[in-house]
């Protein structure tokens, strides 16, 4: 799940604070804050939510 | 023994326009925006005659197929079907004055009362309805003074009941304290109870079987029955059954999100093939929750609520028949805990696992049936096409495969796909409203088989980020020779 940490993309989101909203139907919360957490943002809050 | 058959199987809707404003939405946004607002939504609700014409309440009980409607213009609303019945091989259309009928004949605990004056139009309607004409209509026919019942809206918080904007009855709350007991928890609970009822009748006169035959009814309704210590604790399939007259039957409710049906059939397959019970029926009332869910972005649009229907489905599972599309329980996907949440992991836990234990390629499924919404409803409010970003997904999973080039995505949406056509009722587009359409395909030579793949929103309940699915694998019977092991 989680990307390798190579390059610049470790650090493109380093230090910031990042608030995670999913969708059922497009790319999930947790799938969405793997990648933020990869690309070295600090997930402060993550949620899925369904449209239908 | 061979796996077990879907033998029938019933699809209902129920239009219930006056109820709109008691959906979980659009109640919310009259109690914060007042008139204005109610006036809108009243201002913008189909008739019934308009509700039963719409091309995706026509394919839902049966007399159009699925695919038809890729042959007809959107909006679907601007192309009606002139002249279209209300009744349909798998099911029917259900006007509110007939529901509110049977929700009172539902009613054991005299919650609902209509107005002696409306009273005997609404037992009439049953009468005239060779389902219920032998029910005991009396208690329809009991109608209350109008002053009563005004009176109990006005002291009691109990909730009005309209009929094209008149009141005509109240619904009560049952406990002075229990939020589980309120009058808008016990409506939403008995029109899940009303519909699931209509579907059961349905079903079982497809099938052609007594009531007294069912052993076992599996409900796989949204609802939450129960009160204050035991919320969800449920009791809706028996309250179905003992409606139908299914004596011989016990039940239970199996909750999965919108994908209840799939693991109640799941349920239903493995006790029909360990030999415990012979027919059980999987049943799914109406939500009340979801009418009116995207009705913002329809007055936006200035057109009709669409989301005025609620759905009912049902399906008998029984021992193989020789001829009834088999549930191949080799061929059950599920999306494990540890599988990872991308949509991928998601399609490839579904769809891939069991094809693989099948020997068979993505393109081996004659048609997959997935969250059936329809997009008329959902994009209008900003909410996408999800059937077709499902089967975009299972397309982009056989490119990877090698099985089609990746120009060959949408020619797989058009061949092995099929148009959302289901009211936005959660647990009722989730795959299972195309059975009817499937079980015909596989009786005669359309399909060989069907993929139905159903998701479910655990996330929501907030006991974990977790999302859910299952899928299950239909294939033509082909008779009793294939049948020994």
């Amino acid at each position: 799940m989680l990307c390798p940490k190579k390059g610049k993309e470790s650090a493109m989101f380093k230090g910031k604070k990042v608030i995670v909203f999913g969708e059922r139907d497009g790319v999930p919360g947790p799938a969405i804050a793997a990648c933020m957490k990869a690309a070295g943002a600090e997930v402060v809050m993550t949620a899925t939510e369904c449209f239908v | 023994m061979s796996d077990p058959v879907i033998k029938a199987c019933s699809h209902i809707l129920v239009h219930v326009p006056d109820f709109v404003r008691y959906g979980s939405k659009p109640s919310r946004e009259i109690e914060n925006g007042g008139k204005p607002v109610s006036s809108a939504v009243e201002a913008h609700l189909r008739t019934f005659r308009e509700a039963v014409e719409y091309p995706p309440n026509q394919v839902f009980i049966g007399n159009l197929h699925p695919d038809c409607l890729n042959g007809i213009e959107q909006p679907w609303r601007s192309h009606p079907v002139r002249g279209a019945s209300r009744l349909g091989p798998y099911g029917e259309i259900m006007a509110e004055e007939t529901f509110l009928a049977l929700m009172k004949l539902a009613d054991d605990f005299d919650l609902l009362w209509i107005d002696k004056d409306t009273a005997p139009a609404l037992r009439d309607k049953l009468q005239d309805d060779p389902f219920w004409n032998d029910a005991n209509l009396e208690k329809v026919d009991t109608g209350r003074d109008m002053v009563r019942i005004l009176e109990r809206i006005e002291n009691e918080r109990s909730l009005p009941l309209y009929q094209e904007g008149r009141i005509v009855g109240c619904f009560h709350r049952h406990h002075d304290q229990d939020d589980a007991l309120k009058s808008s928890v016990l409506m939403e609970n008995l029109m899940a109870k009303a519909s699931g009822t209509l579907a059961l009748k349905h079903v079982l006169k497809t099938a052609d079987l007594q009531p007294e035959e069912i052993d076992l009814l599996l409900n796989c309704s949204e609802e939450a029955v129960g009160d204050r210590y035991n919320r969800g604790g449920g009791g809706l399939a028996k309250a179905v059954g003992e409606m139908c007259g299914c004596i011989n039957a016990t039940g239970c409710d199996i909750k999965a999100f919108c994908v209840g049906p799939l693991y109640a059939l799941l349920h239903a397959c493995g006790l029909v093939k360990s030999g415990v019970f012979k027919r059980i029926v999987v049943v799914g009332g109406g939500s009340l929750a979801k009418i009116g869910m995207k009705f913002r972005g329809h007055l936006a649009k200035d057109m009709p609520i669409l989301e005025d229907v609620l759905g009912g489905i049902a399906f008998l599972v029984t021992v193989d028949d020789g001829k009834s599309p088999r549930v191949r329980l080799d061929g059950i996907g599920k999306h494990d805990i540890g599988s990872g949440s991308s949509q991928q992991n998601i399609m490839e836990s579904l769809v891939l696992g069991p094809l693989d234990r099948m020997g068979k390629q993505v393109t081996d499924v004659d048609k997959y049936a997935v969250e059936l919404q329809n997009p008329e409803i959902t994009e209008t409010a900003g909410s996408g096409n999800v059937p077709l970003a499902n089967y975009r997904m299972i397309g982009a999973l056989a490119v990877l495969r090698g099985e089609i080039g990746r120009a060959g995505i949408d020619r797989f949406v058009l061949d092995h796909g099929m148009p959302g056509f289901a009211p936005t009722q959660g647990h009722i587009p989730a795959a299972v409203p195309f059975l009817g359409h499937a079980i015909d395909g596989m009786k005669g030579d359309a399909l060989q088989n069907t993929m139905f793949v159903a998701r479910g929103s655990l996330f929501l309940g907030r006991m974990t980020q977790l999302s859910d699915g299952l899928s299950v694998f239909l294939e033509k019977n082909r008779g009793w020779a294939d049948a020994l092991p």
